[in-house]
């Protein structure tokens, strides 16, 4: 499949129309999908619908969107007015939303057809897609692998050509792993960026929707059509966002890079080298690369593991059975709740909701929830720091390359690791990418991490760019 | 209450913003429609809904601060977890360490002072009916839920525990309902809940003072409740401690119907809210400019308002008067009043007729023009009219919507008796009561009463009562 620019390029030229686009697409999952199951729901006449009204706007003259035509995979934690949004929970059975979120509003402007609704671990807890109640996904670079989480879905989507695009969110690295361990690339942005109106809250202060796709550049104009102010998220930033496409190919000639060792030491061997041979390449390219140490990331995991369970038990409290979603029946409103819950919640979901509910009980508030919020101000000063000598920071993504399928699901702490490099983003509320960057020993993708300042996408598309033109061949592709 | 003992209360009153929409939606604020019209995905906290803080609600927050002599602070909204049909989100976002005003007081009539601790907002919850059964809760078979409630703004005003007599809490809720009218903020209507009062109730023995053990009594939805039911708890402590026992910190219900409060909750039953920031919300803090528009904006309160009616009266107002004062600043009739006075109408007079005929119209009253109403007076002060006419052409202009009083009058067969003409009337009536008017001639003076009302009904209403009290002392000699 061709580049989401390409592929919009033709379709607004008319050389090609979106519904062969779409047909194509559908036809992909068709025959794909099945033995990776990054989709819930496929959109099939939707799809063909919304590709008809693009190809009629071309037909008249008139300008279909920047994205005309392009197949857009959508993470099931999105609403889209009156399509099943599962959150790949079944405790959201039979609930159609009845509306849709803003990001979705805004691909549709742009001309995107939305091509369905992926898979991920349920509430986005979790770091493999196996917490979908909705079973796995399978990783397209080997099917016995994990594709990564808690964005599997849309992350597989992108990898096995079933669309340039994917949208995912990114609480803890939701994004950015699953997109190192399929080889595509995944970008969170700055918070407040991209308006979550319509993302189904897994931790509100750390939510963040972003874009999956198979270059940089078209991460770039994703991100672009994405970004803006939304007067329903009351978190938007209000300012307007500076464009990223166009600046993507100027370079990194006098950016000043560090190499962040505390995302780096601590990975497989294979992916510390990978790291250091990108950083080897941006340097060759004209950066400035220093190594650097911000040894306050190594508190990020255990402050992230309490605010974002904190946030959950609260944001997942609306699930009781009374107004939507599932309902198992009790012999009164308490036991009803109850009843639901048990049924409809899995046991990742459970643990963080009960984590969450202790550290904000009484006479625990301070020593857990209040003191978790202390260390991410210090991880914020720590960026801050940082970026007094350096204008972004370089790193691993995942400390490994995708992992076999069951290996960690009875170990959370192990499954927790994976999201070692990507947390302290998601605490600072900076934007971060991973570009795919080579293979492990495994032969399996690597993704190289590049995190920047509150509002720096552009600087980091520009030496993600450039990581990526210096991609070692056969990265997984 | 026996004079060993003395009662300490605190009360907290909500407060319903009269705004036009809720407090973070553009769903209507109503009260009475339909169940079930006034909902979106915010106020049914549908997964992906977000909230946006309605500016007005807040400046009405502020207003109430402002009149209650507070400080208004940079505050922060909380979620207040808990588990319950009403509540959407099954969490109320509400102030928690931060209230927006902390720090005033209220003063009664009689001078005495209420410290006022906060003034906060928060968002209501939906409204439950239990249906079948009783329609006692325990009893219900099932209930219905009515979320158009579900998000409208409220204002919780909680006071010091300086009140020591039920009369002074009486007072209190009196006064404030007076204040909240008066800035605008809210309706005041009790039936409709647009004000509840929860009381904190404990007594000590007169003259120590340590605090007992407090009570909470909720729903208290009328003055005459939170009377009853502040007197019922005081005597129910008071047996407990004579009769040595302990009283146990709890939430109590009171039912109106059995006249008793009831145990709902202790304090070892009571929820733990695991408060914490609002993710969803920014913090708000309204800056100098803001608050220096509300203070201006903000016309003068009750006592103000009666102090100033009093003072166009001259001299100490009857008792008689002050009811009337109270109830024409209450109603926000002191306008008309003032005005016309000024305009030359009798004080006494205009007090009168805006505290009763006037008052009596509801909402219709409060459009009276203030000029039809000098008119009017000055009518009935000159006898064209006697009062019994002077009320209805006063009702029937009331209802109207305005007009002019001399053509109502006409128009109503109004003309003044002439003199000639009461003289025969009078002749008729004393005729007809021979013995009656032996004995008032002996001087048993309450019978003017009884003539005046024969001459009344002999010239439907036209004689002028003071003219026919007049002549019959005239005809006694």
């Amino acid at each position: 499949m061709s580049t989401a620019l390409a592929l919009a390029a033709e379709v607004r030229s008319g050389r090609r129309t979106a519904r062969d686009a779409v047909e194509e697409a559908l036809a992909a999952v068709a025959q794909g999908d099945g033995e990776f199951h990054a989709f819930l729901t496929v959109l099939g006449d939707e799809a063909r619908a919304q590709a008809d009204v693009v190809d009629a706007t071309v037909a008249a003259g008139g300008d279909p969107g920047p994205l005309a035509g392009v197949p857009v995979a959508l993470k099931d934690n999105l609403c889209t007015r009156g399509v099943a949004t599962t959150c790949g929970s079944k405790i959201l059975e039979g609930w159609h939303p009845p509306y849709d979120a803003t990001v979705v509003e805004s691909l549709r402007a742009a001309g995107a057809i939305t091509l369905g609704k992926t898979n991920m671990d349920e509430f986005a807890m979790g770091s493999s897609t196996e917490n979908s109640a909705f079973g796995p996904t399978r990783n397209p670079r080997h099917t016995g692998k994990v594709p990564g989480g808690s964005s599997g879905g849309s992350a597989a989507a992108v990898a096995a050509g079933f669309a340039p695009l994917g949208l995912g969110s990114d609480t803890g690295g939701s994004i950015r792993q699953p997109a190192a361990l399929c080889g595509v690339v995944g970008m969170k942005p700055t918070y407040g960026r991209v308006s979550r109106y319509g993302l189904v809250a897994f931790a509100s202060s750390l939510d963040q929707i972003g874009p999956f796709a198979t270059t940089v550049e078209d991460a770039a104009l994703l991100y672009d059509i994405l970004s803006g102010h939304d007067p329903l998220d009351s978190t938007s930033l209000p300012s307007v966002p500076e464009p990223t496409l166009a600046s993507v190919h100027q370079g990194v000639e006098g950016i000043r890079i560090g190499l962040c060792r505390d995302l780096v030491d601590g990975c497989a061997p294979d992916v510390a080298a990978r790291v250091h041979q990108a950083a080897d390449a941006l340097s060759g390219a004209g950066a400035k690369v220093d190594e650097i140490s911000v040894p306050e990331f190594a508190y990020g995991l255990s402050a992230y593991y309490l605010i974002a369970p904190a946030e959950a038990s609260s944001n997942l409290a609306r699930y009781d059975g009374v107004r939507y979603g599932l309902r198992v029946d009790g012999q009164d409103a308490e036991a009803m709740n109850t009843a639901t819950r048990t049924a409809g919640f899995g046991a990742e979901v459970k643990r963080r909701v009960m984590l969450g509910t202790y550290a904000l009980s009484a006479g625990y508030y301070d020593a857990y929830y209040a003191q978790a919020q202390r260390v991410r101000t210090l991880v914020m000063r720590a960026f801050d720091r940082a970026y007094e000598s350096v204008d972004v920071l370089l790193g691993a993504t995942a400390p490994t390359t995708a992992f076999d399928l069951g290996a960690k699901v009875n170990d959370p702490m192990a499954m927790y690791m994976n999201d070692v490099c990507t947390i302290p983003s998601n605490l600072s509320g900076h934007p971060a990418v991973s570009v795919p960057f080579g293979t492990g020993e495994d032969g399996l993708p690597v993704g190289v991490q590049v995190l920047a300042p509150a509002l720096g996408e552009a600087m980091m598309f520009r030496v993600a760019q450039v990581v990526e033109a210096h991609a070692p061949l056969g990265a997984g592709s | 209450m026996s004079a060993d003992w003395e009662m300490v209360i605190g009360l907290e009153v909500h407060c319903e913003l009269a705004t036009e929409s809720k407090l973070f939606c553009g769903c209507r604020n109503a009260f009475g429609d339909e169940p079930n019209v006034n909902i979106c995905p915010v106020c049914l906290g549908l997964p992906g809904s977000l909230p946006v803080l309605n500016e007005h609600a807040v400046e009405l927050a502020m207003r109430i601060g402002e009149a209650l002599h507070c400080e208004i602070r940079p505050s922060e909204f909380a979620r207040k977890n808990y588990f319950y049909p009403d509540q959407a989100k099954d969490y109320q976002i509400s102030q928690y360490d931060k209230p927006l005003n902390a720090g005033g007081w209220l003063e009664l009539p009689d001078g005495y002072r209420v410290g006022v601790t906060r003034a906060h907002m928060e968002e209501d919850t939906g409204k439950l009916t239990h249906v079948g059964g009783s329609g006692r809760i325990n009893a219900a078979m099932h209930a219905l839920v009515d979320y158009n409630r579900s998000g409208v703004p409220l204002v919780e005003i909680v006071s010091e525990p300086d009140i020591r007599t039920v009369a002074h809490a009486r007072a209190y809720v009196a006064e404030l309902r007076g204040i909240l009218i008066a800035t605008g903020a809210s309706d005041g209507r009790m039936e409709e809940g647009s004000m509840r009062v929860d009381a904190n109730v404990s007594v000590r023995p007169a003259g120590t003072q340590a605090f007992g053990t407090r009570c909470e009594i909720k729903n208290l939805n009328s003055l005459r409740s939170l009377v009853r039911a502040m007197e019922y708890e005081a005597a129910r402590q008071i047996a407990v401690l004579e009769s040595g026992g302990t009283v146990g910190q709890e939430t109590r219900h009171w039912d109106e119907t059995s006249g008793r409060t009831e145990s709902m909750r202790s304090k070892e039953e009571a929820n733990d809210y695991r408060y914490f920031p609002e993710p969803d919300l920014v913090p708000l803090a309204p800056d100098a400019a803001w608050q220096k528009r509300v203070r201006a904006d903000l016309g003068p309160m009750p006592a103000a308002r009666r102090a100033g009616l009093a003072a166009a009266l001259g001299g100490a107002p009857s008792d008689a008067e002050v009811d009337q004062i109270r109830a024409v600043v209450d109603l926000g009739l002191d306008g008309l009043v003032t005005a016309a006075a000024e305009a030359g109408a009798s004080p006494s007079l205009a007090l009168a007729r805006a505290a009763n005929e006037v008052a009596a119209q509801g909402d219709a009253g409060l459009r009276l023009d203030a000029g039809v109403f000098t008119s009017l007076l000055a009518m009935e002060s000159g006898g064209q009219l006697s009062a019994t006419q002077s009320k209805t052409v006063l009702s029937t202009l009331i209802e109207r919507g305005g007009g002019d009083p001399a053509t109502v009058a006409a128009e109503m067969g109004f003309e003044a008796l002439a003199a000639d003409a009461l003289s025969t009337v009078l002749d008729e009536v004393i005729a007809a009561h021979p013995d009656e008017w032996a004995r008032f001639v002996d001087g048993e003076d309450k019978l003017t009463g009884m003539f005046t009302g024969e001459v009344m009904k002999a010239t439907s209403g036209k004689a002028n009562g003071k003219e026919v009290a007049a002549e019959l002392r005239r005809r006694r000699g």
